[in-house]
């Protein structure tokens, strides 16, 4: 009960250091770790801004390169040069020498008409009078279109430009080659998982993807989500986490997107967690350990005061209720030792009257003497208990010699080798060699042992071992009694230093040994002390202080 | 010198009673008293050897008081005090006081006459002693040595 009491104890200790060590812990890694993902995603996010908006600014020069090409090859030729198949032949070859990526040149008069068509597709004589790009470059001027099939059925996109010759008004138009266009965007792609295309205003790819779809597939963001400088947005796609950057081309028709996952961007963040994780579970163990470990003795301690002080208070319990029985025993005894007196005296006259002449004819004065000698003997043993009960340790101070406490239970031992050798007892000794020479009452302390020697032998009764051992702890002598006999209860130990206990015989025993030699030891300044269990002996333990005489 | 003087204080009456009898049947000169009052007022009036005094009476004179007061008036009187009950401190007072010994009641008769008789030896000695002294001091006036002697012998 008492072992449940200190587990539980433990128990609570060790919960609240932890929670109170280990809740700083968390909290720092939690937030440097929260520091640390932010900085790293503001990174990674400007890194995609930068490469969206440079890579936009090389598109953009792209497209105004070519368009600005194809305008001075309008400006600078006339129609009629223009629609005569070496010319425009020769105009495409210095186009691409100026700039590669033209595909092919077209010439086409007002009526949508194609006069001339220089390229790998056979669209000679073809109308684009219904083409919406058409309309656009005959009022604009300039019309860089939107990736579409077209006659040929593959994807593509063209520029065209207007020319006002006089009353004539005619459109140069160039395809632009997919491919090149295409490398020219994916250049902004990074690593494993990077990705760059073009994305127009009702969200067609204009360019390849390199994840997720082809050239004129839909792209699942709407494009409205990104406004009008560079927008950078998190998506998370099949348990991936993407940034996406956008960045409006200045034709503000196109969206060039750049977009990476975070995990490669974040893995030495990762690795910094992961670090981080194996050392607050490193410092986590070493707490726990330390912890454990340090409430464990703090109150295995405990538990050893606490025994102590319950103990001492015991032994102070036993000394009062002894004391306090002590002085009403004194009380007691004149009441007793008066009477006794009387009774005493009243005998010694009869045996005094018995002597005289008259009374010695009698013939029962043989039983006469013989009942006056046992009321004698009756007396005798009632004053023996109530001197006893005073003890006649009481009767005296102590009267100090140089005892030798090893030679003094030698003696005792011999004293009763013999009562022990007829009940068939052995009695072991083992005396300590380092035993000093002490300042006590020999004769009283022979009375103790005596005690102690002859409650063994009465416990045992017939066939048994007592064991005397002396041994010199620290400041003190200790003297162990033991033996083999059936042991006491708990009640029994508890109540066996109280005057008048005991368990045998009337006439055998009074009660009284363990009491006095309770009392003898304590005027010394030490303990007796019993351990025992029922069916196992019985030990009692006198504890005495080393007092060393003083020189004579 | 005649038989021993011996008187006993005790407010126990058949102890008293008893006790005075017996002594007497081994021809002491026992007289018993009940309490220290008592006593007193037979100490002021005879001479005594030995006072026998219960510590321990109720009402009255207590022992202590009584043996103060006898050591006061007879000085060389020895007292044995008796009691039933041993308590250190009254056994020591008793003795700084003077008395010759303390006894637990119940004693045996034997033991008693044994404390008797070295109470007696040691009051003997004391007398023989001032006997002489006196002897000594008289011989000095010789005109008075006679009548000395005869007023003492009358005691
Ligand atoms: N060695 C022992 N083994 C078992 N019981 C004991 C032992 N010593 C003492 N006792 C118990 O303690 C009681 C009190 O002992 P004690 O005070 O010496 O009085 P007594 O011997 O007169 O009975 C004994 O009657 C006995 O019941
Ligand atoms: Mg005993």
């Amino acid at each position: 009960m008492k072992g449940a009491m200190y587990r539980s104890l433990q128990r609570r200790i060790i919960l609240v250091t932890l929670l109170v060590s280990y809740a700083p812990l968390f909290i720092l890694g939690f937030s440097i770790y929260y520091q640390f993902y932010n900085t790293c995603r503001d990174l990674t996010e400007q890194q995609l801004r930068y490469r969206a908006q440079a890579q936009a600014a090389v598109v953009d020069l792209f497209l105004k390169e070519h368009s600005a090409i194809l305008s001075a090859m309008a400006d600078t030729n006339r129609f009629d040069f223009m629609v005569e198949d070496r010319n425009l032949s020769r105009i495409l070859e210095v186009m691409n020498n100026r700039a590669g990526g033209f595909v092919d040149l077209g010439v086409i008069n007002s009526d949508g008409l194609q006069r001339t068509y220089i390229g790998p597709y056979e669209l000679e004589g073809l109308n684009y009078y219904d083409e919406p790009w058409f309309a656009e470059t005959m009022a604009r001027g300039l019309h860089v279109s939107d990736v579409f099939l077209g006659f040929r059925r593959s994807p593509h996109f063209i520029i065209a430009v207007r020319r006002q010759e006089g009353n004539r008004t005619w459109i140069l138009r160039s395809t632009v080659d997919s491919e090149v266009f295409g490398s020219l965007v994916r250049a902004a792609q990074v690593g494993r998982t990077g990705d760059a295309y073009i994305v127009n205003r009702d969200g067609t790819f204009q360019t390849s993807p390199r994840f997720g779809g082809k050239i004129l597939d839909p792209f699942f963001l709407p494009t409205n989500l990104f406004g009008g400088s560079t927008t950078v947005l998190e998506r998370k796609t099949d348990g991936h986490t993407r940034l996406y950057a956008g960045t409006w081309l200045k034709n503000n028709k196109w969206l060039l997107v750049v977009n990476q996952g975070t995990e490669e961007e974040m893995s030495r963040l990762f690795a910094t967690r992961d670090l981080e994780i194996i050392i607050i579970c490193g410092g986590m163990l070493v707490i726990l350990l330390a912890t454990v470990f340090i409430t464990r003795a703090l109150v295995g301690r405990l538990q050893q005061n606490d025994q102590k002080v319950s103990e001492l208070n015991a032994q102070l319990i036993q000394s009062d209720k002894l004391a306090a029985l002590g002085k009403m025993a004194a009380g007691v005894a004149h009441e007793i030792n008066n009477p006794l007196a009387v009774i005493q005296q009243k005998t010694g006259w009869m045996e005094d009257l018995l002597e005289e002449e008259e009374l010695k004819q009698s013939e029962n004065i043989e039983e006469f003497k013989n009942s006056l000698q046992k009321i004698e003997e009756h007396v005798d043993r009632a004053r023996k208990v109530v001197h006893g009960m005073l003890g006649y340790a009481r009767k005296m101070e102590p009267h100090l010699e140089d005892v030798d406490v090893n030679g003094t239970l030698k003696q005792t031992t011999e004293l009763l080798a013999n009562y022990a050798r007829i009940n068939n007892i052995d009695i072991q000794t083992d005396f300590g060699a380092d035993l000093p020479i002490i300042a006590a009452d020999q004769a009283q302390l022979q009375q103790v042992f005596f005690n102690l020697i002859t409650n063994a032998i009465d416990a045992i009764g017939q066939n048994g071992e007592i064991r005397i051992i002396s041994e010199k702890v620290q400041d003190q002598i200790r003297v162990h009694v033991q033996d083999n006999g059936p042991g006491m209860t708990e009640e029994q130990q508890r109540r066996v230093f109280d005057p008048f206990y005991t368990t045998k015989t009337t006439g055998k025993g009074t009660g009284l040994g363990l009491w006095i030699s309770y009392s003898i030891i304590e005027k010394m300044g030490g303990t007796i002390a019993v351990h025992s269990r029922q069916g196992e002996g019985a030990r009692f333990t006198v504890q005495m202080p080393i007092v060393i005489p003083e020189k004579k | 010198m005649d038989s021993f003087r011996v008187l006993v204080v005790d407010d126990e009456e058949d102890f008293l009673e008893t006790l005075v009898n017996r002594l007497k049947k081994r021809n002491l000169d026992a007289v018993g008293v009940k309490s220290g009052e008592e006593a007193v007022e037979e100490i002021r009036e005879k001479r005594y050897d030995v006072v026998i005094l219960d510590i321990k009476m109720p009402g009255g004179m207590d022992g202590i008081e009584t043996l103060r007061e006898i050591k006061r008036i007879q000085p060389l009187v020895e007292v044995l005090l008796l009691t039933g009950h041993a308590s250190v401190e009254t056994s020591i007072e008793g003795m700084k006081l003077g008395a010759f010994d303390y006894l637990m009641k119940p004693i045996k008769l034997e033991e008693l006459l044994v404390k008797l008789g070295q109470a007696f030896e040691k009051k003997d000695t004391h007398d023989q002693k001032i006997r002489g002294a006196k002897i000594k001091e008289l011989m000095r006036f010789p005109g008075r040595v006679f009548k000395q002697i005869k007023e003492e012998d009358k005691e």
